[in-house]
């Protein structure tokens, strides 16, 4: 009896969000949002890296000379040395060139070095000033090794390149680029976790504030317990955002393979890759795509996707079951602001910490804290994971997860069965202190 | 008659305010039973307590003789005070949902949803948003999901706020006629004209505590001041006045009549009985009117309120 009635009312939560409108926009629109922005990203910074920068040059120095200023493939340069450095600003600025690169008359080539500069309308992109500084450097440098007498020919000679092969101890070898990936890999999955629990946790919230405010809430819990309604609408809503999840997967599949065969890639290899959606926009757009895929398929697939569903669903019930709490404590949205931030403080903290230390030093002591600390580790845990986390760990940070939520759904449990009752109270922390102990 | 409900010294506390303080009722199988008390008494407490909302602290409830269980939710109808529908659910798909956590299956959930619908004349409603409806629409549909699982005890607080004079008609004919039909009562509201009209017990709440209950017929016998009003035709209305108020203790009443006759309310405290002083009347002036004082439930509900404070 309590079972069917806990199922009623996950399908009536579950039905109630599926049949949203914004929900349906939300599920199919936004995919399409997606891969226009990453569409839109690549087709800007391929057109800005083919865009051609002219800049022109003053050069008082008489260390260079004309060759020393060839066009490369970003670079037209434009030579005005013959004229004043005032009268040539004039032109630059006329002419409506990217910039005027002046490099005054020194003794010595330590001064040059300190005394270049660049003049220009906007301030100039990294990448141009940057590879100027190398064209300058490089010319400098080779006129200070003939002034040192250095033979310029030997020294390419011993020019070596080092590529360090990386493997573990079973042998099974590894690149940078599968790095990379596992990077892309945690990280996705980490950061779909914090936008599922902030956006379906406040989804949780918004409907239980709902509840009160229609004033139905009472009528409910004279047929079922405070309890039940809770769960059914924490569970009810999960459903909704895996179905979520499900329809972008298949979506993303499509997608996949409709671009698989735009780049004329294996589609067989590109179906397997299809759980992890995250990556497959990269993949795409690599140039060894085929490599990267097959390395993807090395990585224990199934056994991640096993531990993200779990620690997904972890911290979704840890959080959302404080979102009822909340939505219960208070008559309208404004009221929740007070609430807001030690619930988002920790998602926030898990991301950024995982950001920076997961990256550099994936088993380092920060990230491996952080993925037992139960607020944190469903995402810092999920980012460690694709770099091989020792079996135990993931399973104390699980079992430190699954404690923690059942304490937080109990006392959650507390303070919604007296906040669903309670109206026009402006709550606070001592009152709901309070309310846990009725 | 048996008690379809007894609570037995059932304490509540929120922190510190002792809500409900030892309050035992008794609600007789099939009658109508006010829960009456001013505002923050703890009558709302109380019928969430009964309604398995809160849990007492201590106490005991029995209902139809045995302590209260989890599935008796499925013999109680509750239409609170503060009720409300989910505005953007159709009124068919909701009654269904609601019915079901009653306990009713789907199929019986319609047949029964079909019946009251097309009673209240509201089946073109069916699959309309609740937001759609007025509150005095609404209203109904929540009056008919609360007692279509035919429950044994219906809890109805302020039931007939929301509704115009034709439509509150129309629900305290069908509370009386859940009533006939077998169903108990219990029924909190303000309106003391009601109370009057429908209930055959009373309880009355005040600040935690439970200050009076029992038949309405005996309380009104209990707070009886046994005083009677007469109406006297003389010609020598000051001289007869004056000659009754040195024997009891006199006042003025106001009714209406059709002669210019002396109007009193005269007390009764000295032991002397209605037959004595008809006796006593009868010998000076002509009785046209003679009726005893019974209390309203108004008066009873001021009087004990002023009495426990």
């Amino acid at each position: 009896m309590i079972m069917n009635k806990l199922k009623l009312i996950i399908k009536r939560e579950f039905l109630a969000k599926v049949r949203n409108r914004s929900f349906i926009i939300m599920t199919f629109i936004s995919p399409l949002i997606m891969v226009g922005m990453i569409a839109l990203v690549v087709y800007l910074s391929k057109s800005s890296m083919e865009k051609i920068n002219v800049v022109a040059y003053v050069d008082n120095s008489k260390f260079f000379s004309k060759n020393d200023f060839k066009d490369s493939n970003t670079i037209h340069y434009i030579d005005l040395t013959e004229v004043d450095i005032s009268e040539a600003k004039q032109i630059v600025q006329e002419s409506n060139h990217d910039g005027l690169l002046f490099i005054p008359k020194k003794d010595s080539i330590e001064q040059i070095t300190e005394s270049i500069q660049f003049f220009s309308q906007e301030t100039p992109s990294m990448v141009l000033i940057s590879s100027l500084e190398n064209n300058l450097e490089n010319k400098l440098e080779k006129k200070k090794m003939l002034q040192l007498n250095i033979d310029l020919e030997k020294l390419e000679q011993s020019d070596l390149n080092v590529d360090i092969k990386l493997s573990n101890y079973s042998g099974e070898k590894s690149s940078k680029l599968v790095n990379g990936i596992k990077i892309a890999l945690g990280m996705g999955a980490g950061y779909i976790v914090m936008m599922f629990i902030i956006v379906y946790g406040a989804m949780v919230m918004r409907s239980v504030i709902e509840e009160k405010t229609s004033r139905i809430v009472e009528v409910i819990i004279s047929s079922v317990k405070p309890f039940q309604l809770m769960m059914g609408k924490v569970i009810g809503t999960a459903g909704a955002g895996l179905l979520q999840f499900f329809i972008w997967a298949v979506l993303m599949f499509l997608m996949l393979v409709a671009g698989s065969y735009f780049f004329g890639m294996d589609s067989m290899a590109s179906v397997q890759t299809a759980q992890i959606p995250t990556d497959q926009m990269e993949a795409v757009a690599t140039n060894d795509a085929q490599f990267a895929i097959n390395e993807i398929l090395k990585l224990p697939l199934f056994s991640m996707f096993i531990w993200f569903i779990l620690f997904f669903l972890g911290g979704y019930l840890l959080y959302s079951s404080i979102y009822a709490a909340i939505g219960s404590a208070v008559d309208n949205e404004t009221d929740t602001q007070q609430f807001m931030m030690p619930v988002i403080m920790p998602l926030m903290i898990g991301v950024y910490v995982g950001f920076a230390t997961v990256i550099n030093d994936p088993h380092g002591t920060v990230a491996t804290v952080f993925s037992m600390i139960p607020f944190t580790s469903p995402i810092v845990m999920l980012m460690r994971i694709p770099f091989g986390v020792p079996w135990w760990q993931i399973a104390l940070s699980l079992f430190l997860l699954i404690i923690t939520f059942l304490a937080v759904i109990w006392l959650a449990a507390k303070i919604y069965r007296v906040g669903i009752l309670m109206y026009g109270k402006k709550v606070n922390y001592k009152e709901l202190y309070k309310w846990m102990r009725y | 008659m048996d008690n379809i409900l007894v609570t037995e010294n059932i304490v509540k506390d929120f922190g510190s305010f002792r809500a409900l303080n030892n309050v035992s009722i008794e609600v007789p199988e099939q009658s109508i039973f006010g829960l009456l008390g001013p505002n923050g008494a703890g009558k709302t407490t109380l019928i969430r307590i009964i309604n398995q909302i809160t849990l007492p602290d201590e106490g005991k409830i029995f209902f139809n003789g045995n302590a209260l269980q989890p599935n008796d939710v499925h013999f109680i109808g509750y239409l609170p005070e503060e009720r409300g529908l989910y505005k953007r659910m159709k009124v068919g798909e909701q009654s269904i949902y609601l019915a079901q956590l009653k306990g009713l299956s789907k199929n019986e959930a319609k047949k029964r949803l079909k019946y009251w619908f097309d009673k209240f004349e509201i089946g073109d409603w069916w699959n309309k948003k609740v937001e759609e409806l007025s509150k005095g629409m609404a209203q109904k549909v929540q009056f008919i999901v609360t007692v279509l699982h035919e429950p044994k005890l219906l809890i109805f607080d302020e039931p007939f706020s929301g509704f115009d004079p034709i439509n509150a008609n129309l629900i305290k004919d069908e509370i009386l006629r859940l009533r006939d039909k077998g169903s108990t009562i219990i029924f909190s509201t303000h309106r003391m004209e009601s109370v009057e009209e429908l209930c055959e017990y009373i309880a009355l709440i005040d600040r935690s505590n439970k200050i009076l209950d029992g038949k309405l017929v005996d309380i009104k016998k209990q707070f009886k001041t046994n005083s009677f009003e007469v109406g006297l035709v003389t010609d020598e209305k000051d001289k007869l006045l004056q000659e009754i108020s040195q024997k009891f203790s006199v006042s003025k009443a106001e009714f209406k009549s059709l002669e210019d006759d002396l109007k009193l309310r005269i007390n009764l405290s000295n032991g002397d009985t209605s037959t004595d002083l008809i006796k006593y009347l009868n010998k000076r002036a002509l009785i046209n009117h003679y009726v005893e004082v019974i209390p309203t439930a108004n008066d009873i509900f001021i009087q004990a309120v002023k009495q426990n404070s």
